[in-house]
């Protein structure tokens, strides 16, 4: 049967065939030894045609609650935020997503020249020297960071806060299984990182400290005090793992010292899409630019001196070092960089503090709320857009209720640790209105009793 | 200064005053939120980012949308990334609401209609390659690799085998291969390949030993031929203990042909993006599932997504797991386009796919070999790797070809890979490209051939036609400018 996404017709296969000198196809699959070859049918559902296939699809998408049909407050790490109705036309440009990695600049100029303005959204946000073209998400792009702390610094030893991401620890953990490195753990004091214990651990073989900020309950951790803790350790890098929304508002990590920021550009144009694909950033110093995983756009000349983007220092790369390489990256989020670029620049110079303020104010203003109705907020520090709430019961079981409300309640923090049972990570972001806070503190008031 | 006819970076159109964006009110009263911070954690300054309107946003990127070259602008033959259509229905489906905004942490109930498109895509993929377990957690296919391979290491070491270091791969591989080895805390050994582009046997017979954790293989290998001796070789390998590991980069050859797992293969890696129709994205993102055999598959990365027959839900308690690869669960909003895709193909489909692909290459290849070095004679598979070193006699050099192509419109082949054929270029039609199209390529290649022989000039001095010219990448690696500066000299 003909299908539509395959040209070849009857007559071609016959002509081509016979241009090969084969009889038929299956002469070509000859070289497959007997033993392995196929002969059974795919047990797989059959085809439907594009219509038929479409509504099965949109009657399985609408089975799942989602961030339209409720009100969310959830957050912990994905975001629903404002996104430019122009990203997704932007992105929908096929000669943009249809494109593979630009290998041949001439006639890739436009899918370089965006990354290139990535970089430096990305190196102007964090206040770091580059940025390579994205990771595939925070997290991997934390791991691939600690690693490159080891590599460079020669020392196994690793300090990461409980504060940071739960799934970006766990991540760390796998990544750490290669190069063998000891991942110490740092306890969470009031919200904080402990910045005692940190000073405890902190020794000459350890590699790095690696925080997030504003961290995984949405503190703001004290990133000059570490690095005044650093100051007797010159060669244990900071690495820190930031929303980059948070630096429209926040002095960035670069300024207190950093020798690597990553993140999670999704807060930027990206939606949450059951967590992926989102993408990731990795910026760094001059110091470590011929060190950075994944792809680097350079701006060059062509031969009429005009300016033009390459893939540039790739001697990095899998590609070409091979078993040498200190990361095997590949394929990155290139397409997701393009949604993000779109939407920082969108909002621009003003937009992000902007709107990192608005966060900022509604994210207080449900604290107050939420403390006038009687429930305990835990921390009393200076925190972005998300805030924990110490709740009468199980988490899990409140949000069943609130859904039944029109909600998706905050995230359930027991699910990371027995410690945090029954507290619940509040995300308040710039697109919830006062009417919907209102209405959801006074729910979640009514269930705590 | 800027060279006047330099195409603007978006933050040369910057001017002060000017607004892209439109913010949602502040309905809630006014605080001076600064109150609340040390002033060392205030931001100082706004970062410098452009302020420019909508409109100029759109025609920015539009015009560089404009200087790129996707499938949907020419044919796009390039090598071992099987860059075929990307259907529209694809892009619709994975935009429907219920799918694009549904929250990673949303409990498991309220997203079931997402966790079983997830859990029937893993089942079809195990279909597929005749693996028994399939996890969507990798990201693309270089970080699959690694999974694998991790998970390789775990099934080591739960065997007391704590002295397996090697990881082996061929000289053609992919050069994500020995990285990911690497990268895993292999040592990469290389295996040679014979005289018709195979692993050569007695050369992996040497390099097998009781210090062997893994072979790595495509198959078809990156040459686009299949390793006759599969089976041979997978007893050589599973005999020293080690376990086969199925670079699925090539799998658009032989689906429904032929299948990993009765090759012999223990772990699978597939690249969504490619055989699956994901689309590429300029570099991204991808989706690289994972496949094992039940041996394996308690070392699978958690969670893992399952079923009661009621609910699907994820387990979580997996003490063998190699712990997590990806934050929340895969790039699935890529798994849902290759899902897509599978059920607009179906069984059949896809036997038609491998099959066309397959003839697409072959008809090419023997088109070609009449002006190009075809250094392996035998049929090939999805693809086929030709060397230009006639042609760099007369003066054009393999990238000069590529460049020249340029002007034809067409995206040239994968050029100097593998790297065990001299001046390569990699070519893979993919079967949705039509004989006209392949052969309008081909009569391009033969053109740029005879220039070669008359006029190798108008070759070594393309492109002519394109928006840009040859590019000075030594410039660009010595003093590497990796971002824009407002007051560059």
């Amino acid at each position: 049967m003909q299908h539509r996404y395959i040209p070849m017709t009857e007559e071609d296969k016959k002509a081509m065939l016979k241009t090969v000198g084969v009889d038929s196809t299956d002469d070509l699959f000859a070289d497959i030894p007997e033993e392995v070859r196929y002969n059974g049918d795919l047990n797989i559902k059959p085809a439907k045609s594009e219509y038929e296939l479409k509504k099965e699809l949109a009657e399985l998408a609408n089975q799942n609650v989602n961030l339209q049909t409720h009100t969310s407050f959830l957050g912990a790490g994905v975001y629903q935020h404002y996104i430019p109705s122009i990203v997704d036309h932007v992105i929908s440009r096929s000669e943009f997503y249809t494109a593979y990695t630009p290998y041949q600049p001439e006639i890739s100029q436009g899918e370089l020249q965006a990354i290139f303005e990535f970089q430096t959204l990305i190196s102007e946000l964090t206040g770091m020297d580059v940025a390579n073209s994205s990771m595939y998400d925070g997290g991997t792009a934390l791991a691939e960071a600690v690693n490159l702390s080891a590599g460079q610094t020669r020392k196994k030893k690793v300090l990461v806060s409980k504060a940071v991401h739960p799934e970006s620890m766990e991540v760390i953990k796998t990544y750490a299984k290669g190069p063998g490195l000891d991942i110490v753990e740092i306890d969470v004091k009031d919200g904080l990182t402990d910045l005692s214990q940190l000073e405890a651990e902190l020794d000459e073989d350890t590699a790095s400290v690696v925080l997030q900020y504003p961290n995984f309950l949405g503190q703001v951790e004290p990133l000059q005090e570490v690095n005044e803790l650093l100051a007797n350790q010159k060669k244990t890098m900071m690495v820190v793992s930031s929303n980059p929304l948070a630096l429209g508002y926040l002095t960035p990590p670069g300024e207190f010292g950093a020798d690597i920021v990553v993140g999670e550009a999704q807060v930027f144009g990206i939606p949450a899409q059951y967590g992926g694909p989102h993408c990731g950033y990795f910026a760094t110093t001059k110091k470590l630019m011929r060190k950075v995983p994944g792809r680097l756009v350079g701006q060059t000349v062509d031969e009429e001196g005009q300016r033009g983007f390459v893939l540039t220092l790739q001697a990095r790369e899998q590609h070409i070092r091979r078993d040498k390489a200190t990361s095997n990256i590949c394929s990155n989020q290139a397409l997701n960089a393009l949604a993000s670029s779109v939407a920082m620049t969108a909002l621009g110079k003003h937009g992000v503090k902007d709107m990192a303020i608005l966060n900022m104010k509604k994210a207080r203003y449900a604290k107050k709320k939420a403390e006038d109705t009687g429930l305990e907020v835990v921390y009393s520090g200076p925190f972005f857009n998300e805030f924990v709430v110490n709740v009468k019961g199980d988490v899990a079981s409140i949000n069943k209720q609130l859904l039944d409300k029109g909600f998706i309640g905050g995230f359930d923090l027991g699910k990371v640790s027995d410690d945090w049972k029954n507290h619940m990570l509040m995300a308040v972001t710039e697109i919830r209105t006062k009417d919907e806070i209102d209405q959801f503190v006074k729910e979640l008031g009514d269930i705590n009793g | 200064m800027a060279n006047l006819k330099d195409f603007p970076v978006i933050f040369e159109l910057s001017k002060e005053g000017r607004k892209g964006y439109s913010l949602p009110e502040l309905d809630v009263p006014d605080i001076d939120v600064d109150q609340e911070f040390d002033d060392a954690y205030i931001r100082k300054e706004n970062p410098d980012l452009p302020e420019v309107s909508e409109l100029q946003i759109m025609r920015h990127y539009t015009a560089l949308s404009t200087r790129n070259h996707g499938v949907d602008s020419g044919f796009y033959p390039l090598g071992s990334c099987t860059m075929k259509y990307n259907p529209k229905i694809n892009e619709d489906v994975a935009r429907f609401p219920g799918f694009s905004q549904i929250h990673p942490y949303q409990e498991e109930n309220t997203v079931q209609g997402a966790l079983g498109l997830m859990y029937d895509l893993q089942t079809t993929l195990a279909e597929i390659t005749g693996m028994d377990e399939v996890t969507l957690q990798p990201a693309a296919g270089a970080q699959g690799e690694w999974t694998g391979l991790m998970m390789i290491r775990a099934f080591h070491e739960e065997n007391g085998d704590y002295n397996r270091t090697k990881v082996i791969v061929p000289d053609s591989a992919h050069g994500t291969n020995p990285a990911s080895a690497t990268v895993a805390g292999f040592e990469a050994v290389t295996v040679k390949s014979d005289e018709r582009g195979l692993v050569d046997l007695e050369d992996l017979k040497r390099v097998v030993d009781e210090d062997v954790a893994a072979l790595m293989l495509t198959n078809p290998n990156t040459l686009g031929l299949f390793e006759e001796h599969i089976v041979e070789m997978a007893n050589i390998v599973h005999e020293a203990g080690g376990r086969l590991y199925y670079d699925g980069a090539n799998l658009n050859a032989i689906m429904g042909y032929a299948r990993p797992s009765d090759m012999g293969f223990d772990v699978v890696h597939l690249n969504l993006h490619k055989t699956f129709t994901g689309p590429h994205g300029g570099g991204g993102p991808g989706s690289g599932p994972v496949g094992v055999t039940k041996e394996m598959a308690k070392f699978l990365p958690k969670p893992v997504l399952t079923t009661d027959g009621d609910q699907y839900y994820f387990d979580h308690d997996r003490p063998h797991s190699i712990g997590r690869v990806k934050p929340y669960y895969g790039n699935f909003g890529i798994n849902v386009r290759a899902y897509t895709y599978i059920r607009s193909m179906g069984p059949d489909g896809l036997k038609q796919v491998s099959e066309n692909a397959v003839l697409n290459a072959n008809y090419m290849m023997r088109r070609l070999e009449e002006e190009y070095e075809l250094p392996f004679k035998q049929h090939c598979k999805h693809e086929f790797v030709l060397s230009g070193k006639n042609q760099k006699k007369l003066g054009a050099r393999t990238l000069d070809i590529a460049k020249r192509l340029l002007d034809f419109g067409y995206h040239p082949p994968t050029i100097y890979f593998p790297l065990n054929v001299e001046e390569a270029m990699m070519v893979e039609p993919t079967e949705t490209e039509s004989k006209e199209t392949l052969d309008e390529f081909i009569d391009a290649m033969i053109q740029i051939s005879n220039e070669a022989k008359d006029d190798p000039e108008i070759i070594q001095e393309a492109p002519h036609t394109t928006v840009i010219s040859r590019l000075d990448e030594t410039q660009a690696a010595r003093k590497p400018v990796l971002r824009y500066y407002k007051n560059e000299e």
